[in-house]
C-alpha cells in the first residue's frame, strides 16, 4: 500500500518534468525561429543602409552646358549638364570605343545629370574649373561593391560586364568609390532603379492611411463599445450585435478591400490609390479590433465603483464618463495602438484598393496617390533587379521597428497609466 | 428620536415585493424606520435584507432583471413613483458598501465628487471646508490631513471606508444606508466604524446591514429581522434581542440557525 503511494507519488512528479520539458522546448522552438528569421532579415537587409558612390572628376565647361560668359543663376539652372555629365564618365577611359561609352554611362543611376548639375548650383563659382563629384554608383555596382555580385559567372548571364568591371576595380584601387549612408533610401520615392529607389512615399502612404484610420475608427469604437456596454439593454438584439462584432473581426482583411474597391471607389468615386480610401478600407477592419478592446476594459472596470458613483447621485452619464471611461482608457488605448499596428501590416486590401500603383512622388496628403509599407514589400520582392533583395529586407526592418515602438508604445499605456484598485 | 412622545418617521415600507426575473426575492416587507436613529437589519445571508436596502435608494434600477413593486415613503414621499427623480434621491439617500469602493482619484477628489455634481459649493473655498468638515465627520482628517492630495486606494482598509463615510456624508445626505460596512475590516476599524455611527445618527438616519448580531445588539435602537425574502419581526433592539415574539427570531438570535 505504502509503496504503491510511492509510486504514484514518482509518477506524478514526473509527469510535472515532462510537462515543464514540453513546454520549456516550446518556447525554445519559438525564439529559434524568431531568430533565424530575424537573423535572415538583418543580415540581408543591413546593407541597404550603405550606398555605393563613384568619385568621378566633373570638368564644368562653360562652352558644353551651353552657357554664355557671365551667366545669371537662371541660366546656370537651365543649362545643358548631360554633355558635360556624359564627358565626365567618358573621361574614365579615354581609349574607349562608343560600345564601351555606353557601358560607361550605365556604370552609374540615370540621376547623375542631376547630381553634376546639384553641385554646381551649390557653388557656381566651379564654373570653368573641375572639382570630384560624388555620383550614385548603379545598382548592380553597388552590389559587386558590396560583396553580392556573382562575378564568377559567365558575362552572358551577368548585367555588369567585365569592361565594367575592370574600370570599376580600377577606381576601387585609386580609392574612387565610397561607401555612405543611404540617405535617399528614407527620402527618395520608389523608383524603377534600385539605387533610386526609397521607401518615403511608402512610409508617408503608411502614415497618413493610419492616421485617416485612426480618426475614423478610434470615436466610432469607442462610443460604440461605451454605448453596447454601458447603455444598451441586455436583449437578443444586442446580443445579436455582439457576435456579429466578433464575427467582424474573424472576416478576412481582402473582404474588407473588395467592399473599400466597391463601394468606396465605384460608388463614392473617392481617388483612387490613395491613403485616405486606404484608411477608410482598414479602419473597417480595425473597428472591431478596438470595439473588442474597448469592451474588454471597460468590462474591467469594477461594478463597485460605478456603484459608488451612482450612490452618490450622479447619473448614468456621468457615472460613465467621469469614473468607468477614463478608468477604461489605457485598455482602450493600447488596444487601439495593437489594431492599429495590424492595420499598418496589411496588405491585401491596399492592393485591392489601387495603392499597389507605382509611385514616384511623395504624397503630401491623404488624397495624393501613394503605397504603404507592407506593400512597397510586396512590390520590390516580385522586382527581378538584385538591387531590391536588400531593400525587401530594409523595409521589412523599417516596417518591423515601427511595429515594436508602436507595440512598446501600448504596453507603456497600459503598465503606466492602469490604476491599480485595492 | 421621539417628539412630544411620537416617534418621527422617516421612511415608511408599505407591501414591498422585489422580483429578480421570475424569482420573488422579498414578499409584502411593511417597515418604518425612525428618524435619527440606527436600524439594523439582520438574517442570514440570502434573506433580502440588502435587496430591501438597495430598494431604499433605488440601487436595484441598476440590475437589469430586478423589479421592486409597493411603496416606498421617505418624507411622505413615495420613490417608486415615475416622478421620482434617482439622482435627487441618491443625493438624499447616501450608501456606503460592503466593501470599501473609493475612487481609484485623490482623497479630496474622493469627498468633493458629490458636492461638485451637485453644484452643492460655490467656492473653491466652501469645497475646501466640505471635505474638511467631511473627513472630521468620518473621524479621518487628522489622519489623512496632509496627503489630501494621494490616492484613495492607498489607504489602509479601514480608512478607505471612513473615506467612503466622508464621501457619503459629503452631501449632508438625510439618510445614509450602510450594507454590512465592518465585514472586510479587522476589529479595531471595526470599532472604529461603530463609534462613527453613534455619532452619525444625531444628524443622519441610518439604516445599517449587518452579519453580526452582536453589532446590531452595539449600534442600533431599532432591529428588523429578515428570513427568506420575509420581515418576521421588527422593533427596538432591546425587545428583539431579550424578548422575541417571534419563535424564529428566537432561534436565529440565539444561534440555532443562520
Amino acid at each position: 500500500m505504502n509503496k504503491n503511494k510511492e509510486q504514484l507519488l514518482n509518477k506524478r512528479y514526473k509527469a510535472e518534468q515532462r510537462f515543464r520539458l514540453y513546454g520549456q522546448s516550446a518556447i525554445f522552438m519559438a525564439l529559434l525561429f524568431l531568430t533565424i528569421f530575424i537573423f535572415k532579415i538583418f543580415s540581408t537587409g543591413y546593407s541597404a543602409f550603405q550606398k555605393t558612390w563613384l568619385i568621378v572628376p566633373v570638368n564644368f565647361d562653360a562652352e558644353l552646358m551651353m552657357l554664355d560668359e557671365n551667366p545669371t543663376k537662371q541660366d546656370i539652372e537651365d543649362a545643358d549638364y548631360y554633355e558635360i555629365a556624359l564627358q565626365s564618365m567618358w573621361n574614365l577611359d579615354p581609349n574607349a570605343n562608343e560600345d564601351q561609352q555606353n557601358q560607361l554611362k550605365r556604370m552609374v543611376s540615370y540621376f547623375f545629370e542631376r547630381e553634376i548639375k546639384q553641385e554646381l548650383l551649390k557653388d557656381t563659382n566651379l564654373l570653368g574649373k573641375t572639382k570630384e563629384v560624388y555620383l550614385t554608383a548603379s545598382d548592380d555596382l553597388d552590389q559587386v561593391f558590396k560583396g553580392n555580385y556573382p562575378r564568377d559567372l559567365p558575362e552572358d548571364q551577368r548585367r555588369v560586364s567585365d569592361y565594367q568591371l575592370k574600370i570599376f576595380d580600377q577606381l576601387v584601387a585609386n580609392g574612387k568609390v565610397e561607401s555612405k549612408f543611404n540617405i535617399s533610401f528614407f527620402t527618395n520615392a520608389d523608383s524603377r532603379e534600385a539605387e533610386l529607389a526609397g521607401i518615403a512615399s511608402s512610409f508617408m502612404g503608411s502614415i497618413f492611411s493610419i492616421l485617416v484610420c485612426l480618426m475614423i475608427a478610434f470615436p466610432v469604437a469607442v462610443l460604440a463599445a461605451i454605448y453596447l456596454e454601458e447603455f444598451a439593454p441586455k436583449n437578443r438584439f444586442t446580443d445579436f450585435i455582439e457576435v456579429n462584432i466578433n464575427n467582424l473581426a474573424a472576416v478576412p482583411s481582402i473582404v474588407f478591400g473588395l467592399l473599400g474597391l466597391g463601394v468606396l471607389l465605384a460608388i463614392f468615386q473617392l481617388p483612387r490609390s490613395t491613403p485616405l480610401v486606404g484608411g477608410i478600407t482598414l479602419s473597417l477592419m480595425t473597428l472591431p479590433t478596438i470595439i473588442i478592446a474597448a469592451r474588454a476594459s471597460l468590462k474591467a472596470v469594477p461594478p463597485s465603483i460605478r456603484e459608488a458613483a451612482l450612490a452618490m447621485g450622479a447619473s448614468r452619464m456621468q457615472t460613465t464618463m467621469h469614473h468607468t471611461v477614463p478608468l477604461s482608457m489605457p485598455g482602450t488605448l493600447s488596444g487601439t495602438i495593437i489594431g492599429l499596428a495590424q492595420a499598418l501590416g496589411e496588405t491585401a486590401p491596399l492592393i485591392l484598393i489601387g495603392m499597389v500603383a507605382f509611385v514616384n512622388t511623395i504624397p503630401g496628403s491623404p488624397m495624393d496617390p501613394a503605397a504603404s509599407l507592407p506593400v512597397q514589400i510586396y512590390i520590390w520582392a516580385e522586382s527581378a533587379e538584385r538591387g531590391f533583395v536588400e531593400k525587401v529586407s530594409a523595409c521589412i526592418m523599417v516596417l518591423l521597428g515601427f511595429l515594436i515602438i508602436m507595440n512598446l508604445f501600448a504596453q507603456i499605456i497600459r503598465h503606466k497609466f492602469e490604476k491599480k484598485w485595492s | 428620536m421621539r417628539k412630544n412622545g411620537v416617534k418621527m418617521i422617516k421612511i415608511k415600507a408599505k407591501d414591498v415585493d422585489v422580483f429578480y426575473g421570475k424569482k420573488q426575492a422579498l414578499f409584502n416587507i411593511s417597515l418604518d424606520i425612525e428618524e435619527n436613529q440606527v436600524t439594523a437589519l439582520i438574517g442570514p445571508s440570502g434573506c433580502g435584507k440588502s435587496t430591501f436596502l438597495r430598494c431604499l435608494n433605488r440601487m436595484n434600477d441598476v440590475i437589469d432583471i430586478c423589479s421592486v413593486k409597493g411603496e416606498i415613503l421617505i418624507n411622505d414621499f413615495n420613490i417608486n413613483d415615475k416622478g421620482c427623480d434617482v439622482v435627487r434621491l441618491r443625493e438624499k439617500i447616501g450608501m456606503v458598501f460592503q466593501k470599501p469602493n473609493p475612487f481609484p482619484k485623490t482623497l479630496y477628489e474622493n469627498v468633493s465628487y458629490g458636492p461638485t455634481i451637485h453644484g452643492i459649493a460655490q467656492s473653491k473655498q466652501e469645497m475646501d471646508e466640505i471635505v474638511e468638515t467631511s473627513l472630521k465627520k468620518a473621524a479621518l482628517w487628522e489622519e489623512v490631513k496632509d496627503r489630501l492630495h494621494e490616492p484613495g486606494t492607498g489607504l489602509s482598509g479601514g480608512q478607505q471606508q471612513r473615506l467612503c463615510i466622508a464621501r457619503a456624508i459629503s452631501v449632508r445626505p438625510e439618510v445614509i444606508l450602510m450594507d454590512e460596512p465592518c465585514s472586510a475590516l479587522d476589529p479595531i476599524a471595526t470599532a472604529q466604524i461603530e463609534e462613527l455611527i453613534d455619532e452619525l445618527k444625531k444628524e443622519h438616519t441610518i439604516i445599517i446591514v449587518t452579519h453580526s448580531m452582536a453589532q446590531a445588539a452595539r449600534v442600533s435602537q431599532n432591529t428588523g429581522f429578515f428570513h427568506l425574502g420575509q420581515l418576521i419581526e421588527h422593533g427596538s433592539t432591546d425587545k428583539i434581542f431579550k424578548n422575541p415574539d417571534n419563535k424564529k427570531t428566537q432561534d436565529y438570535i440565539t444561534g440555532r440557525f443562520g
